[in-house]
């Protein structure tokens, strides 16, 4: 499978900070290999916010562990490229390659690949206060006194919103709010500075009006810094106010991808369609049905042969979906897709993405 | 914080007058009261008390007065240091006792000491490397330790380093300091003779601590937080030990309230088999000779004695659990 | 998409599948329970351990071959004697019988096998009279002799001081233990379900009375205290007044663990959908605990009461070992170990200490049964 080329033509030489490979991450488990992650690619440039959907289990997270080299065992990751192009470096270096538990790969985690990440209640320890986490966190990759760890610990949670800092600092976890405490996660994320934030369902276990807060935070803290963001959600919604790419995954493999606006308008895969078709909308009439993905993610033991998402496919041709798997395959110079619908006879894609007899519902 | 303190404080009171309320009943089980069993032990020494004489002993030891006043009376001379008399050894109780308390604390708490330190690392170790060889190894020896009861463990023991070794593991001193007062000698004997009654105290309440810190702690690694450390860059050995284990102490730290009871109880039995020095064969003899005042008084301070170890148990978790400092409950 | 999947080579499965699905879907808790245990390996074979027991408890008397009360100073600690199965190569099981010689110097008696007379062993042989099961009136024992006393002939495990024979006194050790545990088990079920119900299911200042209660309970070391009231049981007891007595001691504290299991389930089913709903249809309280509640914890009471059998069968064993619980004549693994209480008597005959094995064995195999049957019952638990 080639490298897709991506990101918008309006800048077309700018060199990519991340490059991720044909990654692939598995569980090895006792009842057999699950494929978590299994050949994605995609690159993501300075400034850039990248997000990565689809539904749970689709190896999401575990694409982002696989970034930061923090797969949980049994889970490894056993092939593809992680490049990363270090703060004013021209050699990019490949993490995949680096032993996960070494110190070169620690001076990059946390550095300059940071994390926030679900629910920010149990993303804290409860028995030790914001503050020591903050700092622990600076220190690590900052030669600091703790008294100038703390200070700047302060500055932080001054710049993400939080009030009163000199105070809130010395406070744990629960006894803040679930907004203040996702700020919280942000300034400990931003502590060393770095180049990429990878934020992991950051809104999921939040209120609509802290959601808005909290993502205001990421795009406003993403001009000050020239952060390049991954966001990961399943919410199509957050996707579309965020976003300036998109990368689709579906059991562990990436189905579509492209900038957000041709994602939104001219999606081209099936399951891209359906996540868009369950967004609910206000222009929808009224007591319609909101739809639903029909059938529920395959169990990982049991991924079925083909294209992976053929069960739950309207328009699964039989005979070639349910027997072969489809190659991941440009659609023009901006999009990508892996479905036998946009194959030509030859195998090539088709000139063009328009319904290829799909019913096609407006979004 | 406070209202924590005053709360376990009210409890450990409620417990300690439940415990003197048992340790009377018992004392006042047995057919017949303490002038029967005085009047029988000196007639079996050939003495001779007319029954006139027997009234008169009642009257002066208050036995004519309704049971709630006798156990005032007697409640109120505990209190005073005052915990009767010893028929059959026809001394005060509190001679009787004597050091023996002193050598069930020693005993207890070094068990106690033993088992966490036990515990702690082999749980931390079964939970990290979770069904690794040595994971298994210590969940059998666990489970062993669990199901065999602690005396039967001191009668294999005693058998077997008799039959291996020749040498008699029971006591807690060497003969020649048996009778001796104390001195650093002494007590360095003491710290010899110590570990192998510890240990076999131990085990019972190492297994169940390390099944509960290994089941815990796995619990722990799963969490969020866990991730949020590795994410940072932190040393993976120093994530495991500053988070997942800090948490993991917490129910392990709750469990102390129930095992102190445990080795007290443990102490008595495995004392009567590798024959100790502490209160246990001498409530076993005083029960069997129906000394009561003294059994009821071993009784007592071996309750109260629990009350104390889980008042302080109590405070240790509240020293290391932020939401309980801060007031919150659970 | 359902005609296309009937299409693949998979359709045949995924169609078995759903119909294991469905039968998933219809089973009772107690059967999901029951599934998942028979999964659970070590479980199940400690179930089948535990059930050889009762049988043994069950058929004690037929498989001990000489009278456990019968005593005699002439075969005073003879040691275990091994079976002999071949006779010059033919299958024909026999032992050597014992012959003791008083020793000059210490006149203590030496016993020592005779391999030039040797005793055959008979299956389904005659001995002491008993009742089976209680009622059938028989002498017929698993093995014995011909000639002779069988007391004075075979020695499987040894003998004690008095010439009794140990493996017919565990035999018969093996039954009382066991159900002193059972009968144990019983009332403290009673017990706990009882106060722990009443706890769970009204909850309020009750429920915090009897939580006090259990907190001061359990926060008491039991030895002393179980000591000190069985030490208060009048000596002219007969063995079956001292038998419920201490089988009622050692329940007094063994109700507060179930009372605990009940009370949970209790709390965390009074806010499920069906338990509202029968409530909302007005159904009467009896009616909610026992038709509705009951059956969905029904395994968690099964797995507790495994879980509190070993504690009581260590309980009644402690007591008798002591000499507070059972005393002779009766007959339990705990008065078995009181005769290898110190090491004079382990040096001399340290067969003494095969009693100990049964107890091992037995609570191990129950704290695996227990385990596994709280796993399967509670696998999220």
């Amino acid at each position: 499978m080639p490298p897709i080329p991506m990101g918008e033509p309006a800048r077309p030489r700018r060199e990519p900070i991340l490059s991720v490979r044909n990654l692939e991450t598995h569980f090895l488990l006792d009842e057999g290999v699950v494929r978590a992650v299994d050949g994605t690619s995609f690159d993501l440039f300075s400034k850039q916010t990248l997000g990565i959907v689809g539904e749970s289990g689709c190896g999401k997270s575990v694409t982002a562990r696989s970034i930061l080299g923090i797969v949980e065992s049994p889970g490894k990751v056993v092939g593809g490229e992680v490049m990363l192009r270090r703060d004013g470096a021209r050699e990019m270096i490949d993490l995949a390659k680096l032993d996960p538990k070494g110190d070169r790969y620690r001076a990059i985690r946390g550095a300059e690949i940071a994390l926030v990440f679900q629910e920010p209640m149990s993303s804290f320890s409860a028995y030790h206060t914001v503050g020591n986490q903050i700092i622990e966190a600076i220190r690590l990759h900052q030669p600091l006194t703790k008294k100038q760890a703390r200070n700047k610990a302060i500055d932080l949670l001054h710049m993400v919103g939080v009030p009163k800092p000199d105070r809130r600092i010395d406070e744990y976890s629960f006894e803040l709010s679930g907004g203040l405490r996702q700020r919280v996660m942000v300034a400990m994320a931003l502590s060393s500075d770095p180049r990429i934030l990878i934020a992991d369902e950051p809104t999921t276990a939040l209120d609509v009006t802290t959601q808005a807060q909290v993502l205001d935070l990421l795009r406003q803290l993403q001009d000050e810094r020239d952060l390049a963001i991954i966001l990961i959600t399943h919410d199509m919604g957050v996707i579309a106010e965020m976003a300036d790419d998109v990368v689709v995954m579906y059991l562990g493999k990436e189905v579509e991808n492209g900038p957000v606006d041709d994602i939104f308008h001219n999606p081209k895969h099936p399951y891209t369609r359906s996540l868009l078709n369950s967004i609910p909308s206000i222009l929808a009439r009224p007591r319609s049905k909101l739809s639903t993905i029909e059938g529920s993610i395959p169990h990982p033991y049991a991924r079925p042969p083909g294209c992976p998402f053929h069960p739950r496919c309207t328009v699964a041709i039989p005979g070639l979906c349910d027997s072969q798997t489809p190659r991941f395959l440009p659609m023009g110079d901006r999009q990508g897709v892996s479905c036998f619908l946009h194959h030509g006879p030859s195998g090539q894609s088709m000139p063009s993405g328009k319904d290829t007899g799909a019913r096609h519902d407006a979004v | 914080m406070l209202a924590y303190i005053f709360r376990r404080l009210i409890f450990a009171a409620a417990t300690t007058v439940a415990i003197s309320v048992i340790a009377f009943v018992i004392i006042q089980l047995p057919p017949g009261d303490f002038v029967d069993a005085y009047i029988a032990s000196i007639s079996a020494t050939g003495g001779q008390v007319s029954l006139a004489e027997a009234e008169g002993l009642r009257i002066q030891f208050g036995l004519d007065r309704p049971m709630y006043l006798q156990y005032f009376a007697w409640i109120t001379g505990v209190v005073q240091g005052d915990f009767g008399f010893s028929v059959e050894w026809r001394r005060p109780v509190s001679e009787v006792i004597g050091d023996r308390l002193w050598m069930t604390v020693i005993i207890s708490v070094f068990a106690i000491l033993l088992s966490w330190g036990l515990a702690l690392p082999i749980g931390i170790y079964s939970a990290v490397r979770q069904y690794s060889i040595g994971d298994y190894v210590f969940t059998f020896v666990g489970f062993f330790g669990l199901a065999v009861p602690n005396f039967l463990l001191a009668l294999i023991i005693l058998y077997f380093s008799f039959v291996l070794f020749g040498a008699n593991v029971g006591g807690l001193f060497s003969a020649e300091y048996q009778l001796e007062p104390w001195s650093w000698g002494k007590v360095w004997d003491l710290a010899k003779h110590l570990p192998l009654p510890g240990l076999i105290l131990a085990i019972g309440g190492t297994a169940q601590l390390i099944r509960i810190m290994r089941a815990n702690l796995l619990d722990e690694l799963r969490k969020p937080y866990v991730v949020t450390a590795r994410a940072k860059g932190m040393r993976e050995s120093r994530v495991i030990l500053k988070y997942p284990v800090r948490a993991a102490l917490n129910p392990f730290a709750s469990t102390i309230g129930y095992l102190f009871p445990f080795v007290v109880s443990g102490s008595i039995i495995i004392s009567l088999v590798l024959s100790l020095p502490t209160v246990g064969p001498l409530l076993l003899r005083s029960l069997v000779a129906q000394d009561m005042q003294l059994a009821g008084t071993i009784v007592l301070m071996l309750g109260v004695l629990t009350v104390i170890g889980t008042f302080i148990s109590d405070l240790v978790l509240m020293w290391v659990d932020p939401r309980l400092r801060a007031g919150l409950d659970g | 998409m359902s005609e296309q999947a009937a299409t693949l080579p998979l359709g045949t499965t995924s169609k078995a599948a759903s119909s294991a699905e469905e039968r998933i879907a219809v089973a009772t808790q107690l059967q999901l329970t029951w599934w998942r245990f028979k999964k659970h390996k070590l479980a199940y074979a400690s179930g089948i351990v535990v059930i050889l027991f009762y049988l043994i408890a069950i058929f004690a008397d037929f498989l001990a071959y000489s009278d456990p009360q019968s005593t005699a100073a002439a075969r005073s600690f003879i040691a275990p004697q091994g079976i002999q199965w071949f006779d010059e190569g033919e299958f024909r099981p026999h032992v050597f019988a014992i012959t003791g010689k008083r020793d000059a110097k210490t006149f203590k008696i030496i016993y020592a096998p005779d391999p030039t007379q040797k005793i055959d062993v008979k299956l389904f042989a005659r001995g002491y009279s008993y009742r089976l099961f209680g009622l059938f009136k028989t002498d017929i024992h698993l093995i014995g002799v011909d000639d002779g006393k069988v007391e004075d002939r075979i020695f499987l495990l040894g003998t004690d001081l008095l010439g009794r024979d140990l493996w017919s006194r565990l035999m018969v050790a093996t039954r009382i233990s066991l159900s002193v545990g059972l009968a144990g088990v019983t009332i403290s079920l009673f017990l706990g379900v009882l106060l722990g119900g009443i706890s769970g299911y009204y909850g309020g200042a009750i429920d915090i009375l009897i939580q006090r209660l259990i907190e001061i309970l359990r926060s008491i070391p039991t030895i002393p205290l179980w000591m000190g009231l069985a030490a208060a049981l009048p000596r002219q007891w007969s063995v079956v007044q001292v038998y419920i007595a201490i089988t009622v001691i050692i329940s007094l504290i063994g109700w507060t663990e179930l009372a605990r299991v009940v009370r949970g389930r209790f709390l965390a089913l009074r806010e499920e959908d069906f338990v509202v709903a029968a409530e909302l249809s007005g159904a009467s309280q009896l009616r909610i605990i026992i038709r509705h509640m009951v059956p969905s914890f029904l395994s968690h009471i099964i797995a507790a009461v495994s879980l509190a059998l070993p504690a009581m069968i260590i309980s009644e064993t402690t007591l008798s070992f002591l000499g507070l619980g059972l005393r002779p004549p009766a007959i339990s693994w705990g008065v078995l170990l009181q005769d290898a209480q110190n090491l004079q008597a382990l040096s001399i005959a340290p067969w003494l200490l095969f009693s100990a094995i049964p107890v091992i064995i037995v609570i191990l195999a129950f704290n695996f049964l227990g385990d596994g049957l709280r796993d399967a019952a509670d696998p999220y638990g």
